[in-house]
């Protein structure tokens, strides 16, 4: 038997040294097909701009009054915590979208290429980083338009949308997780919110911690939440809202959560896919 | 690593076994297999067979728990990324993105396939033109029909031009029209040199396409061989008669059993019998029947289905689930009972 095989067709140039351009372009790829996605349903992308905005309005003139924080401009204590609150939402959607890519059948589809293996989840959680970040944006206009003022200084302010949006990006690991354990999309938006209720709710992004009972505050004062929403009220208002401390310890938080979630995901991706 | 000697082998397998930790599921239970550079070979099986599972483990989707396999001589475990690169697949779920236009579909597999900007562009083209898509190449996949999504489903599978292509199901759900152009599409490949291997559920399929088919049932291989060969086995034709009442059952049963070398099927009126010669049998059901003043409701004539296959090949039909592998269709109505221990004993093994 003398039959000849043909060659395999190798139309890219992969070579050891161009494999991390490659990963790169995967990612750029995915990240770039998830934000299509996002553009082709203006509605989703309505509805949960919408979600925040709400809560500015609800939080600034229905329950405001009845709040008092340090400071007295209460606005300005709750924008900090309402843009928090918007990329946690904002990063959820890593669960949803990953779900629906898995049971859809079209990461199967990816994993028969020979693309870079993390940019499945690397491309997800850019993509709603990304989102996060137009997001912020019109948040941040509403935000203005309500009444809420910069205290301290531009560069300080957008030092502060950066610690918000790096959390949120870590957090996007740990959705990836859960959106990879679900058996759908619409339970992997079901699996989440249990987890993310408690930590925005019982923190310092609406009302001050020291307002609540003894053993909350002993979780509110240390749960992560809390340490971005007084890092990024450091940084965005100061004053006596000043914190420092809490800048470092949001940091830490956030490459720790990055550091131990970002394995899990691509670990449970590499099982389930 | 294992070694491949046959070297005119495009895809060679040996000895899979996957079992699902999930339901402790046997999915495999030693599947080989040898699909000749330039050929067809149709793995044909019911839901739940182990098709699936063995194009999944070919694709370097899934890794054997047991076994090895290679693709033109790259193994599917130690060289995945290079099987990738020389691989296409295409499946029943037609794995492509909702969101997305025909046009951005292909460019997404092409530039994850590591094809250049320029490449990935001109190669959309082309193949929305060569499926019939270039007028909805730019429309968002919503508006697609189900024909629509496996033209470019397989279209994207073909982006990187893979000398080895893999469709698992092509046309499962199609209308009879999209399957015929799903055909017309694989055979003009098939001219072209590319090695196909295709999973199918239908007896049709397998017999255009197939140069070579191999049955598997319960993760084993239960037959192999040309289109012809299998079928000669089979027989060729389904006498199906509905009687008129249950009392006649018995006696029915008895007065055809010689008319066929395999014996009647029976569900609760209907009594179906696989022969060679149809019109000829269909004739001599009837004279038997009438001349014996035997009521009947019904008669049909039809081909063998695969149902017919599985029974004829392994003795029973097959109600294993691969965990969530295949989604598992309702049967249709012949709840025929497995024929006997030596099944059984088998299964056990």
């Amino acid at each position: 038997m003398t039959t000849t095989l043909p060659a395999p067709l190798l139309l890219d140039d992969q070579t050891e040294g161009n494999r991390l351009a490659w990963a790169v372009a995967d990612i750029i790829t995915m990240a770039k097909r998830n934000i299509l996605a996002v553009m082709r349903t203006p509605e989703a992308l309505f509805f949960t701009t919408l979600q925040p905005i709400m809560f500015v309005l609800l939080f600034t003139y229905v329950f405001g009054g009845a709040i008092h924080v340090p400071g007295g401009h209460y606005i300005n204590f709750l924008m900090p915590g309402v843009f928090v609150q918007t990329v946690i939402f904002g990063a959820m959607s890593s669960a949803a979208g990953l779900a629906e890519d898995l049971h859809k059948g079209i990461i199967e589809r990816f994993r028969a290429l020979p693309m870079s293996r993390s940019a499945v989840l690397a491309g997800r959680t850019t993509s709603d980083l990304v989102r996060n970040f137009f997001v912020m944006i019109l948040i941040t206009i509403v935000g203005f338009a309500v009444g809420f003022r910069i205290g301290t200084n531009f560069g300080l302010f957008l030092c502060g949308v950066l610690v918000i949006l790096f959390f949120a990006y870590a957090l996007s690991w740990g959705f990836a997780y859960i959106g990879l354990s679900a058996p759908n999309a619409e339970t992997a938006q079901v699996m989440v919110f249990p987890l993310i209720f408690p930590l925005l709710f019982a923190s310092s992004a609406f009302v001050p911690v020291a307002t609540m009972p003894g053993w909350l505050q002993v979780f509110a004062e240390h749960q992560p939440v809390t340490q971005v929403v007084n890092a990024s009220r450091s940084l965005m208002v100061g004053g006596v809202l000043h914190d420092s401390g809490a800048v470092w310890s949001a940091l830490l938080w956030t490459v720790g959560l990055l550091v131990v979630l970002a394995p899990i995901a691509v670990r449970k991706y590499r099982k389930v896919a | 690593m294992a070694n491949f000697p046959h070297s005119s082998l495009a895809v060679e397998a040996h000895d899979l076994v996957k079992v699902f930790p999930r339901g402790n599921v046997r999915a495999l239970d030693g599947v080989s297999l040898q699909v000749e550079a330039g050929t067809v070979l149709g793995l044909l099986g019911p839901n739940g067979a182990g098709k699936t599972t063995v194009v999944r483990i070919l694709s370097t989707i899934l890794g054997p728990d047991s076994g090895h396999a290679a693709v033109l001589g790259l193994d599917v475990v130690t060289q995945a990324d290079a099987v990738r690169r020389t691989i296409g697949l295409a499946g029943q779920y037609a794995a492509v993105d909702e969101n997305l236009t025909g046009r951005e579909n292909i460019h997404m597999v092409a530039r994850l396939s590591h094809l250049s900007r320029t490449v990935a562009a001109r190669r959309a083209t082309e193949l929305l033109e060569e499926f019939g898509l270039a007028n909805a190449g730019d429309r968002v996949l919503k508006t697609y029909s189900g024909g629509m999504r496996r033209r470019l489903d397989l279209a994207a599978a073909l982006v990187a031009s893979p000398p080895v292509l893999f469709l698992d199901e092509p046309t499962t759900g199609l209308d009879p029209q999209s399957r015929q152009g799903l055909w017309a599409a694989i055979e003009e490949l098939v001219r072209e040199g590319t090695t196909v291997l295709l999973t199918t559920q239908y007896l049709e399929e397998a017999d255009r396409l197939a140069r070579d088919i191999v049955v598997i049932d319960h993760g084993r291989v239960s037959a192999e061989g040309t289109p012809a060969q299998l079928k000669a086995d089979l027989g060729t034709s389904v006498v199906s008669v509905t009687l008129g009442e249950y009392d006649v059952v018995a006696r029915a049963v008895e007065l055809l059993t010689p008319l066929s070398e395999k014996p009647p099927l029976v569900e609760n009126l209907v009594v179906e019998l696989t022969v060679n010669d149809g019109p000829k049998a269909g004739a001599d059901v009837l004279r038997t029947l009438d001349t014996a003043e035997i009521p009947i409701a019904g008669l049909a004539l039809r081909e063998p289905s695969l149902d017919d296959v599985f029974l004829t090949l392994t003795g029973h039909k097959t109600t294993i689930e691969e965990g969530e592998e295949e989604s598992v269709k309702p049967k249709r109505g012949f709840g025929r009972g497995r024929k006997g221990a030596a099944t059984d004993g088998k299964d056990a093994a």
